[in-house]
Formats: C-alpha cells, structure tokens, sequence
C-alpha cells in the first residue's frame, strides 16, 4: 500500500473563466500528480543514498577531503545513475505538466479569452500599460519552463498564461496550495491576524501577483481595503481579474506595473507584499523592493515577503545542493541566490529598524473537507521535512514556507 | 517551431498542437551522457502518461455501467468519482507508476544491501576453475 495519496484533480476549485476540462485531461492530470509524488516519495531518497554510499566516499577517496561547496557535489551527482534517472523524470514531469495545461488551454483559447474580455469589458478594476515589456529576469527564460512564460500573447488580448499556469499548480505541487490553489494566501491571512490582531488595513499592495491566486484571501480578509495585484505580465492579469470578477471580488485592482518601476505615491499604503516573487526577480529588484516597500508605507504598516526558508548555517551542503535545484534546472536562476542573501541587512538598508523584522515559517493553508479523507498532499521542494508527519496526517499538510517582514 | 505573429494567429486555425508542446525558452538540460537516452525516457513517460489516462477512461467506463448508467462521451467527461472509487483509482496510479519505474526501486534496493548484488556470473565462473 503506498504511502502517500493525493486528491484527484477533481477536487480543484473552479470560477467562471477555469478552462473547461474533459475526462481525459483531468486523467492526465491525475498521473502527473500521482508521478510527482512518486518521485518526491520513492526516488528522490535514492539520489542522497547515492550520495552518501558512492559519490560522497568517491569523491573523499580522489580527492582527500571532503565536498566544500554545492557545486562540487552538484559535479560529483551529474555522473550518478540514480541522479540522473531522478533529474531526467522530474524534468519530464514538469514539462509533461506544462504540455497537458497548455494544450487544455490552447485547444479552447478563442472561447477562453472571450469569457475573459467579458467580464473584464469596461472595468476600472483592469489597468493594463501597452507600453511594458517583461524585466530581463522574466525575459531570459521562461521560468519553470513554461512556454511563453507570464507575459507572451499568443493572440491579441491573450489570457492564455494565466490558464495555463493555474491549471497545472495543482499536479506540480500535488494539492499542496490546497484546492483553490490559494493556501498561502490563506497562510498570510491567518499569521497577520495572529500577529497583528488590531491591523485594519486600507491599502494594500501585491506585488508579483500574477492571476492573483493569492491576492484574493487578501481581499476577502479585508474586504474594507483597496488590494491592488501588480503584475508586469498582462496575460495573468487579464485572466486574473475575470477570475477574480467571478468569484465576486471587488476591492481588488489589477494594474500592469514593474516593482522596479512603481508610480505610485509614498506613505499611502498599509501594507506592502510579495507572495513567492522575489525568487523570480533579481538581487537588485530585490534590494529596489524593500526601499520602495519602506517609502510607500505609512507609518506603522506592514511590509510581509513570503519565500522558501533561506539557508542557515545548520543546513548540510547537500540540502542546499537539493534546495537549489529549481535554480539549474527548473528555470529559476534567481532562486538559490536569493537564498543566500541576508534579507535582514536588505530590509535595514531600506529603513527598516532592526527591531521591527521578523522572520516565521507557516503552512499553507489547505481548505478543510474540499480533499478526500484518505488524502494526503506533501510538499514538493522539502520531500524530507515532511517524511515525518505528511503521510498520515490526512489532508492538512500544505507547503512550507518562511514569512519575512518588518513593520514600518 | 519559429516564432509566430499574434497578429498571424486565429484561435479558430492555429495550429493547437505545436503550440501545446513549444519548447520553453532557456538551454535545455539533459541529464544522461547521451541525450538520445532523454530522448527516449520523454518518450516513454508520454506514452506512459496515455496509457494511464485510456485506463481511467476505462474504469470510468466500467463505473458507468455497474450503475446502470448510459455510457456516452458526455456522461464520461461528467463523471466525478466518489471518494472510494476516488481512492481504488488513486492506488491504480500509484501501483501502475510503481510497476514501470521497478527498475529505479531495485537500484535503491541494491544501493541499501550489498548482499543483494552477488554476481552469478562470477559465482559460475569460480565453481568452473574448481
């Protein structure tokens, strides 16, 4: 009996411009879901006995001493048959994932960007500048090898990239964003009620927003604020705002902006944010961010990241080889960088006082009873953190993630 | 596939197949010595991939007519199952993904216990110079 199974694709939530699904294709989605998780369960803990069997005692036995760094044993794993087999599926997966929600999507694009330019028709809610084109770091390649990335229209008035990349969460991440695929908006909903009790937010900006999967626990949260999702790609917001628009949200604004860029006046938001975007960008926008996060806060507002946890010192070099992997592989060079930045001396050079950072870790949140009983999610990018509990904890294990922030 | 012009391109004739599988920008990374062992592995787990979609389909099809159900292309497509049937289906993925990546387990197993990794032929070969 396997450890590990996930919900079916089913069990997704659906809005008024999800692409319409055959029995075939949900099918698909459902091997690809249960592949990843075989990998993640089954074959990825081959990869660190062969490390620890062959590769690390080779290496020791050629070279004397001991790896020094992720890159020597980033080298070293390249030429181990267990490794590569890992790789190569993984690899195919998601390209396999990236294929089977683009031909959903793409099979149906006339009637998809129609129900799109419906509910988008005439709104104020919708901003888009013509004008903008990606940032090198979006442009250079497409990030997690998802064709045309964000912010290519395949025809005028595309959504296409928005579908594309909400229908496959789900399998890469097998349930673990929860059904909706919002769980760590719902994440940062629950931490700042926890932490801030008395915040009464009236503006609040989303950086990187994308189709807003995020944004909208925001919203729903307060629903007495102004969000606005800033998103450099058109498709996502295009896409992102008729979604929102279904689901009946409407204090939120999806404006096309650059977080390098932001025309936008200072101290006349609350709260400023990102939800697993700064790994997308680059040191500097990085560093751009938080100085403008802290001049267009008021103050006593709240700036609040939400990444994969940075290294410590505790971390082994082949966590951080195995953590880094999107980096090299998954088209997402910034993502191991980022993980070596001090976010503490970013924040303080931005202004923030050091007293006023924190840093926590939370689970996303996974909406109760929308999965199956027997089902279980696990986290894609930290298989071993969740050896212990995922697998017989029901469905209430979502993804990791480290919160990082201070208040102004 | 070359780079098309949106401008070109009419949802109603565009050719939904090439665009499904574009290749993503960014230099492509294969992981086996020789990338016609890529090749063949993207296959592989593609072909995989179908046949594991025409067996859903097919228990679809049998759920269907246990119910008494008709059994036509929309019924099929508007099937949900239930939570049991939900989870027979999840352990027939999990057994089936199982079965064709044995190999890979059984490199794990060899990796964990030496004792599983005697060489018969060297066994034979010793027993013949005796």
């Amino acid at each position: 009996m396997p450890g590990v199974l996930p919900p079916t694709y089913d069990r997704v939530g659906r809005h008024g411009v999800s692409p319409e699904l055959s029995h075939d294709e949900i099918a698909r989605f459902n091997f690809l879901t249960n592949l990843n998780v075989h990998l993640g369960q089954a074959v990825f803990p081959a990869t660190k006995l062969a490390f620890e069997k062959r590769v690390r005692p080779a290496f020791q036995h050629t070279q004397g001493r001991d790896f020094a760094s992720q890159r020597e044993i980033r080298d070293a794993m390249k030429a181990d048959p267990v490794y590569q087999a890992w790789a190569a599926l993984r690899r195919n997966t998601m390209e396999m994932r990236q294929q089977a929600g683009r031909h959903v999507v793409m099979r149906q694009l006339g009637p998809l960007n129609d129900k799109v330019a419906a509910l988008n028709s005439g709104k104020a809610t919708l901003k888009l500048d013509d004008a903008m084109r990606a940032p090198d770091y979006i442009a250079q390649v497409d990030n997690h090898w998802m064709p045309g990335s964000y912010y290519t229209e395949t025809v005028p008035g595309d959504a296409s990239a928005g579908a594309s990349y909400e229908v496959g969460t789900f399998v890469t991440t097998a349930g673990s964003m929860s059904a909706s695929g919002d769980g760590g908006g719902r994440a940062l909903v629950n931490f700042v009620r926890a932490r801030f009790p008395n915040f009464r937010p009236k503006r609040i900006l989303d950086l990187g927003a994308g189709i807003g999967v995020n944004t909208l626990p925001l919203a729903g949260a307060f629903p007495e604020a102004e969000v606005i999702a800033a998103d450099v790609a058109a498709p996502m917001l295009r896409y992102g705002h008729a979604r929102a628009q279904s689901l009946g949200y409407t204090n939120v604004r999806f404006v096309q902006m650059d977080a390098d860029h932001l025309d936008l006046a200072p101290q006349s938001f609350d709260w400023v944010q990102t939800t697993m975007m700064l790994h997308e960008t680059s040191a500097a926008t990085v560093a751009t961010v938080m100085r403008r996060a802290f001049d267009l806060l008021k103050p006593g507002g709240l700036m609040l990241h939400v990444e994969q946890p940075n290294f410590t010192p505790q971390m082994t070099l082949w966590e951080r080889f195995t953590r880094d992997w999107d980096s090299w592989y998954n088209n997402e060079p910034f993502w191991g960088k980022l993980h070596t930045m001090d976010v503490f001396a970013l924040m303080t050079a931005a202004g923030f006082a050091r007293d006023k950072q924190f840093e926590t870790f939370t689970e996303a949140d996974i909406e109760p009873g929308r999965y199956q009983p027997w089902a279980s999610t696990l986290s894609r990018h930290k298989p071993e953190l969740n050896k212990t509990g995922a697998a017989n904890d029901g469905a209430r294990k979502g993804e990791h993630w480290y919160l990082f922030g201070a208040t102004k | 596939m070359t780079a098309v012009d949106p401008k070109t391109l009419d949802p109603k004739t565009m050719d939904v197949n090439a665009l499904a599988n574009a290749k993503a920008k960014g230099k492509r990374p294969y992981f086996f010595e020789d990338p016609a062992v890529e090749r063949v592995l993207s296959i592989t787990m593609a072909v995989a991939s179908e046949v594991a979609v025409l067996r859903e389909r097919m228990d679809t099809i049998e759920r269907l007519m246990e119910a008494g159900q008709p059994v036509t292309k929309a019924a099929i497509d508007a099937y949900r199952p239930d939570d049991r049937s939900a989870r027979e289906r999840q352990e027939w993925h999990a057994a089936y993904i199982a079965r064709i990546l044995r190999i890979v387990q059984q490199e794990l197993q060899a990796l964990q216990d030496d004792s599983l990794n005697v060489s018969s032929q060297e066994l034979a070969d010793k027993q013949l110079e005796e």
